[in-house]
């Protein structure tokens, strides 16, 4: 295991950096920076964990959380669910100045963070915040950072970290060999929430670290935040029912039988780019790599060819249905159910039979 | 801005015929303005495609220094297509591998690119997604165009149309008639990835040499057209042509994709393809009326070169060399005209047409003259006959007890009986008319 | 004022087709096109030259033909473009191209003073928004991704006031001059250039610089030696195992293929129709 992994980069390492030198091979520990803004964890920070106790099981070592905030912020209560999550430490450094994110202090703070503790693997999700930050700390740090991966495993002692490459066409597995710690950004909803483990808390350990910062020296002042409206807010990343259409309805009008689904069905609406890019919905109904990843319980595809972009963002469901009239479309392939016809002769039908059987197992629950 | 809006030539379009005609005017020292309506020289071309190099030689005399060419040809194949058989004849020579190659096989986007970077390095201004609208007129006199932008007004002494087989603006301005689709041909090809090595193999080449494979028969499903298989140096380029009318017209209703595909499972074809990955389509129009259909290519501050004045010998399937030497004659002719101080009218540019007539562009074409005509109207050449042959050489070839006597009676039975004597007699000779 | 823009020359994604029979993309001969993305930065810094005066600099590290993605740059109004080109920067990944960008920021601004950087919020190609970020930290300028609005910017006292998108919400930020700002898409409309501006771009001269040109002064930060991250594979998707089960329409009627999936779907994931139901009955 002492070993850095030789076998990877068969391709790219002419002439470049693969043995890690002796000062950071005491580098240790899988880190999950723990997203945390206006009294809430981001959701991705625990799915995060699930992936980091994956891989630190896989190394023998433990999972630390990284929580920033400022001093009013609830972080030992954010600690305790890190530790439910998987989490075996975790690091807490409050400093008024950390007060709601900037890119500085909170830079700085992680640096120091990562410079004292070192630790080998660190994870960050792929949000605003975290790629914001994820990019000055990797590069304060100079070492390697992988973006919106969506799979993590490990490689000898090499985190091996895979995201789709050429516009979503192929996938890619990323190494850093030399350099530590290695970092990665993951999307929302692109790993699954861990199981929920009370009986962990008390083992959880945390260490509190003073952090030097001082307003005096941060230029950028953060003067306001204006939440966004919460009535018309689209959450198609933790939507447990969606329903999606792609160019294969032809237009905006048939599009509307999508709705007339999801409506039955209490389902959120999704799209493919070509939907989005025709202006048919709103970009925040994207599914795929450019937009959002999906995890639902049932996702229903209409219409869609199930194009690798579009693949990498909804293949995490647990049920997908795809109704395409190309028995050769690549949606089934990796579709569990598929029902090959014109999606809008379909979806009519198929509204009415979820209709009529929903309707008559809710008036006869003894039924169920 | 106080750019200079007036230029000694601008020339529309930014294929191998545009390409030639910048060039050579830049070259001889004049401003040149090129507009391409795509989003880059050879965002609109069909993507595989046979260079030969005489043309661009006469352009670019060291273009194989850095040209990104394939492979040259060593071995051309002609087939005839049945159903299920080919019968064929093969040449293939050494004295194709003696330096200089005289045709090679290019992939036309980067080719192009090459060209272009070319023209702009001989001091031609080569602006993109720009469409030109209209040609601009003093009186009768040609002397700029109207373009699709904010001040879109630029001046020249002389305007060369490349414009391509669909050009709007030499029909705008009146110059030629609408294009008939029974001058048209629709040509879609396809770019199947394979290893090196494996295309090497199959095709029994070497390094850097390629085959050409030419195809008559059933695979136009009864269509007048051709289809031709080339060796890139990663890939294959596959492809069909029929003609536009004939697709109008065509019963069966056959798409082009659909054809391409029949052709691509075609038993003598699979086995060549196999394995390849398809890595692009395209279709693209190539005009094929010939001599008859040329219309008239130059007049009072313009010229026509390449596809847009038809320019393309369908017989030998050579359409880029034919743009590229129009391109430099109509260049050739203003940079004359200018040296002897002459106006760019209808009696100085006529030069450009006897500069064709001397030529082997009109020479070729002129030899041709009847072929389109032939065909079109006796689609046997496409449907019986390679059937014919074909079961004819299996007749002959296949060792059952019968005689050879008798099978060569049944052979010609088969013929007589699909066709008449006169008729096969009136077919040889208007074949033989037409490519005398 | 001396704004300068960095872009990217990636491949146009929407150009990228697809077979119409076998549904494959068609990658090869897909042109070059300016990163989407950056254009709203470039627009935003043309906007930004109309109200206040001053100069745009188009900054771009790539291989020669990038040239193309900068001349379209100043057709649509920039002042002057620079092309970062050597084989020496090949294999970059974002730590050794932000390294490579900032000197020559650096180097552009021993030219004239650089008063704001501007970028994309991220690359179609890569979508790794690393590159941004990286360009700031290593010129120690403040850093002001996702920005969507400027609302302010005093150039007496050197401050600039933006909406940023954040989780969640927008933040409105004030910070000092110099900084690096990453655009958000769809804040702007690119211009459309005239065809005296496209005349003018075709004849002007792009700068082309080679690394010693460009102020790298560390040979051991750039191209594939400057990048930590190391592409150890690429691969296709692998299929699932289990292929789909497959109802197809022309076999029976569109209400027996919906009933049928419905009993299939329901019998193997029972948590489903419960979720359903639950939703239904509300």
């Amino acid at each position: 295991m002492s070993e850095p992994a030789k076998k990877p980069a068969p391709t790219a390492a002419r002439g470049r950096n693969t043995e890690l030198p002796e000062h950071l091979k005491s580098y240790k520990g899988v880190w999950v920076v723990i997203e945390q803004e206006r009294g809430a964890v981001h959701q991705v920070s625990w799915e995060l964990l699930g992936e980091a106790r994956k891989l630190a099981d896989k190394l023998g070592v433990e999972v630390s959380g990284v929580l920033l905030g400022a001093a009013d912020d609830p972080l030992e209560t954010f600690a305790r669910d890190a530790f439910a999550y998987g989490a075996d430490r975790c690091y807490i450094a409050r400093s008024p100045v950390l007060k709601g994110y900037r890119n500085e202090p909170y830079t700085r703070g992680l640096t120091e963070l990562v410079n004292r503790f070192q630790p080998e693997i660190m994870l960050l999700g792929a949000t605003t915040l975290g790629r914001d930050l994820a990019g000055s700390v990797a590069t304060t740090l100079q070492t390697g950072l992988t973006a919106d991966c969506t799979e993590l495993n490990i490689d000898g002692r090499t985190l091996a970290a895979t995201r789709p490459t050429f516009g979503g066409s192929l996938l890619c597995t990323i190494v850093t060999l030399a350099y530590r710690p290695q970092m990665a950004t993951v999307r929302p909803r692109v790993m699954r929430m861990p199981e929920r483990d009370d009986t962990r808390i008390e083992k959880g350990c945390i260490v509190d670290v003073p952090l030097e910062l001082r307003e005096s020296e941060i230029v950028t002042k953060l003067l306001d935040f204006i939440p966004d409206a919460s009535s018309n807010k689209i959450n198609l990343p933790y939507a447990d029912i969606i329903v999606s259409g792609g160019k294969g309805l032809k237009n905006a009008e048939n599009f509307q039988l999508v709705w007339n689904l999801a409506r039955v069905l209490g389902a959120e609406v999704g799209a493919s780019r070509p939907v989005v890019q025709a202006g048919w919905v709103e970009a925040e109904r994207q599914v795929g790599q450019t937009g959002k990843t999906v995890r639902p319980k049932l996702y229903i595809a209409c219409g869609i060819s199930g194009a690798i972009q579009h693949r990498v963002g909804m293949e995490g469901a647990d049920a997908i249905v795809a109704i395409n009239n190309d028995p050769n479309a690549p949606i089934f392939e990796f579709a569990h159910y598929g029902i090959v016809g014109n999606a809008m002769t379909v979806l009519p039908a198929l509204t009415e039979a979820f209709r009529s059987h929903l309707a008559a197992r809710s008036s006869a629950p003894a039924a169920a | 801005m106080t750019e200079q809006q007036k230029f000694d030539a601008i020339v529309v379009g930014a294929g191998p015929s545009g390409n030639a005609a910048a060039y050579t005017l830049a070259k001889a020292g004049l401003s040149v303005l090129q507009i391409e309506r795509g989003e880059y020289p050879g965002s609109k071309n069909v993507q595989g495609a046979i260079l030969y190099a005489d043309a661009l030689e006469r352009i670019i005399p060291d273009f194989r220094d850095d040209a990104p060419l394939e492979r040259h040809i060593i071995e051309q194949r002609q087939w005839v297509m049945s159903k299920d058989s080919f019968i064929g004849a093969h040449y293939r020579s050494d004295e194709f591998n003696k330096k200089p190659y005289n045709r090679y096989t290019i992939i036309r986007a980067q080719f192009d690119k090459w060209f272009s970077s070319k023209v702009r390095a001989a001091g031609a201004l080569v602006i993109c997604e720009t469409t030109v609208n209209q040609l601009i007129f003093d009186g009768q006199q040609v002397v700029g165009v109207e373009c699709d932008r904010e001040q879109g007004n630029v001046y020249a002494d002389v305007v060369i149309l490349a414009d391509g087989v669909n050009s709007t603006l030499a029909r705008k301005a009146g110059f030629h008639p609408e294009i008939k689709p029974s001058n048209v041909a629709l040509a879609v090809k396809e770019i199947l990835f394979m290893p090196e090595e494996t295309i090497q193999a199959r095709f029994n080449i070497g390094e850097d040499e390629g085959v050409v494979i030419e195809m008559l028969g059933s695979i136009t499903d009864g269509m007048m057209g051709t289809g031709f298989l080339y060796t890139n140096k990663e890939s294959l380029t596959i492809g069909v042509g029929c003609m536009l009318s004939d697709f109008k017209a065509n019963a069966n209703r056959t798409s082009p994709y659909q054809m391409l595909e029949n052709m691509k499972r075609h038993p003598s074809i699979a086995p060549l393809i196999e394995g390849g990955e398809m890595k692009e389509y395209a279709a693209h129009l190539i005009p094929e009326g010939g001599y008859r259909a040329i219309p008239k290519v130059y007049g009072n501050g313009w010229m026509i070169a390449g596809d847009s004045g038809g320019f393309v010998n369908a017989v030998h399937r050579e359409g880029s060399n034919l743009a590229m030497t129009t391109g430099r004659l109509a260049a050739e002719t203003v940079i004359e005209a200018r040296a002897a101080g002459k106006p760019m009218t209808d009696a100085t540019l006529k030069a450009y047409a006897q500069k064709l007539k001397e030529s082997f562009v009109m020479k070729d074409l002129h030899k041709y003259r009847d072929m389109p005509e032939i065909f079109h109207h006796n689609k046997q050449f496409f449907t019986t006959y390679p059937e014919l042959v074909s079961n004819a050489a299996k007749t002959m070839l296949t060792v059952d007890g019968v005689d050879k006597k008798t099978k060569e009676r049944q052979a010609i039975a088969a013929f007589r009986k699909s066709r008449s004597l006169p008729g096969l007699f009136g077919d040889a000779f208007k074949f033989w008319r037409a490519i005398r | 004022m001396h704004i300068v823009v960095c872009i990217k020359q990636v491949p146009d994604s929407a150009q990228i087709r697809v077979h119409p029979v076998t549904n494959t993309i068609m990658r090869q001969g897909v042109p070059s096109v300016v990163n989407p993305y950056d254009l709203f930065a470039l627009e935003e810094a043309l906007r930004l030259k109309d109200r206040f005066g001053g100069r745009v600099t188009v900054l771009c590290m790539g291989p020669p033909q990038a040239e193309d993605s900068l001349r379209k740059c100043v057709s649509f109004g920039a002042d002057d473009a620079i092309l970062v080109t050597d084989r020496a920067f090949a294999g970059a990944d974002t730590l050794a191209t932000s390294y490579a960008l900032a000197s020559a920021i650096r180097q552009i601004g021993r030219e004239q003073a650089v008063d704001l950087v501007f970028t994309g919020k991220q690359t179609v190609d890569g979508d790794t928004a690393q590159v941004g970020p990286g360009i700031a930290k290593r010129l120690g300028l403040q850093l002001l991704t996702y920005v969507f609005k400027i609302n302010e910017l005093d150039l007496q006292a050197r401050t600039i006031t933006v909406e940023r998108r954040a989780e969640g919400g927008v933040q409105l930020l004030r910070t000092a001059v110099p900084c690096l700002i990453t655009m958000l898409e769809g804040t702007n409309e690119m211009r459309f250039a005239s065809l005296p501006s496209m005349i003018h771009a075709a004849r002007t001269p792009i700068r082309k610089w080679n690394k010693d040109e460009a102020g790298v002064e560390d040979a051991g930060k750039i191209g594939l030696k400057g990048s930590p991250t190391i592409v150890s594979k690429v691969f296709g998707p692998t299929p699932r195992t289990e292929k789909a089960e497959m109802l197809v329409v022309e076999e029976s009627s569109l209400r027996d293929v919906s009933l049928n999936l419905l009993q299939r779907l329901f019998t193997r994931h029972p948590a489903i129709e419960k979720e359903l139901l639950a939703r239904f009955s509300q």
